[in-house]
């Protein structure tokens, strides 16, 4: 490897690094945003709409993100949506991130006994009240885990951008094999940087994942 | 819309062969995921030391590369540092067997540690051998977790070798791309249809599955 050619690659990647780095966790942030929402839907059974949601999930669960960020970028333009590559891209991380982050948060809300909800209503509390200082904290902490797992699937999932020429890492690394042919200098940036972007993410989440489950076990 | 594109000659063929070499490549990654899964696994679940390490870094890797990445590396990688030309169908069945193999692992040593002591202590005071214990108690608990959990896994793989196109091997997506070309001029609007058709024949291949092993992962809860 030509450690000159790495160094003057580097300050690409980094560009690419932070591109990456936005969309990944705007989409990840908006697929939070949906879930939470789909799954409260799904859970309450509020008529009409959760039909919908669960037609959403099984649909966004069911399809690759390649599939539905060409549909949404080259198919939805000719039936009159335009919407620009950086996004499409957030946006269809959101929407594919949307339907796995409901199904960690549903199983969350089965998670709470029913007697929460009956003692709950005994003791007084409103419906908001309910919801927000008995049903959801509880339902929160034990979809911890599964929310952790979707985050790294889905900033994993970023690869998949350059395929909608967006200047991500992945499309930084092919634009430079196919222009100088230092394929292993760009191939080392790319898994460098990736690793860079995943490892703390990963190691943090099983942090946060142990502080969870204690909380559950109440110590 | 674009969907009479597909109406044309034989492109709905050409779009369903294509989408038949998603799914052998992904038959065949998962067949080799399991049995290398299962072996894995077992060894992980035997607590050796040396074995731990270095299982912990393998699926440390597989967690956090995404397989687009290690498809690059393999596929292009080989070639550069070994001089070795794989074609592009052998390093989509490596990369997606070695990520498989990681996942089923996982799952098989979390079934196997998942077995409550109880079970072989219950075998052992009602006279079984160790044999029989195995047969009889604990490998049919271990296979109904599983099952459910490998069809689960085919969907997955289904889904992510659509990645394929992007080293080069001509899928479902790669025919609809080259049909959207093709008709450029005639119909303009193809890539709406096309794409649509495509989301949906994928909606097709992985929904039954998926439906299948939520079901079975139901009926064998306890």
């Amino acid at each position: 490897m030509n450690l000159d050619v790495i160094i003057s690659y580097i300050p690409l990647y980094i560009e690419a690094f932070f591109l990456t780095v936005k969309i990944g966790w705007l989409g990840i942030f908006l697929a939070l945003a949906i879930g939470l929402a789909v799954a409260f839907v799904i859970h309450f059974k509020i008529p009409f709409l959760s039909g919908i949601s669960i037609v959403y999930i099984e649909l966004f669960r069911n399809t690759p993100l390649l599939v539905q960020l060409f549909f949404i970028y080259f198919g939805l333009p000719k039936v009159g949506f335009t919407i620009s590559a950086e996004t499409c891209g957030y946006v269809g991380l959101g929407l594919l991130g949307g339907s796995y982050m409901a199904e960690a948060f549903r199983s969350g809300f089965e998670s709470v006994p029913k007697s929460q909800t009956e003692s709950a209503l005994a003791l007084g509390l409103s419906r908001k009240q309910l919801f927000w200082s008995v049903i959801l904290p509880q339902a929160i902490s034990q979809s911890v885990p599964g929310i952790l797992a979707n985050v790294i699937f889905l900033l994993k999932e970023t690869s998949v951008f350059s395929a909608i020429s967006l200047m991500d890492l992945m499309f930084t690394a092919k634009d430079l094999i196919g222009l100088y042919y230092d394929t292993k200098e760009a191939l080392f940036l790319l898994v460098v940087f990736y690793i860079v972007m995943l490892l703390p993410v990963s190691i943090i989440g099983s942090f946060i994942e142990k502080k969870a489950r204690f909380r559950t076990l109440g110590v | 819309m674009g969907f009479e594109v597909l109406l044309k000659g034989n492109n709905m063929v050409r779009l369903l062969a294509g989408l038949a070499v998603s799914l052998r490549i992904s038959l065949v990654s998962v067949a080799i995921s399991i049995v290398l899964g299962v072996i894995l696994g077992i060894l992980m679940a035997l607590k050796n030391p040396i074995i731990t390490v270095i299982s912990r870094v393998y699926l440390e890797i597989v967690r956090i590369m995404p397989q687009m990445v290690l498809l690059f590396l393999v596929y292009f990688g080989t070639t550069k540092a070994m001089g070795i030309n794989l074609e592009a169908e052998t390093a989509a069945v490596i990369v997606f067997s070695f990520w498989g193999t990681a996942e089923m692992a996982d799952l098989v040593r979390g079934a196997l540690l998942n077995i409550p002591a109880i079970q072989y202590e219950s075998s052992i005071s009602l006279g079984l051998n160790k044999l029989q214990t195995y047969r009889y108690v604990i490998v049919p608990q271990i296979i109904r977790r599983m099952i459910p959990l490998s069809i689960n896994l085919i969907t997955r793989m289904i889904k992510t070798t659509s990645l394929v196109m992007m080293i080069g091997i001509v899928e479902v997506l790669k025919v609809g791309q080259q049909i959207i070309e093709a008709n450029r001029k005639a119909s303009p609007g193809a890539a709406f249809g096309v794409f649509l058709i495509i989301f949906l024949l994928y909606f097709i291949a992985c929904w039954p599955i998926s439906m299948l092993s939520r079901y079975l992962e139901k009926r064998w809860e306890n």
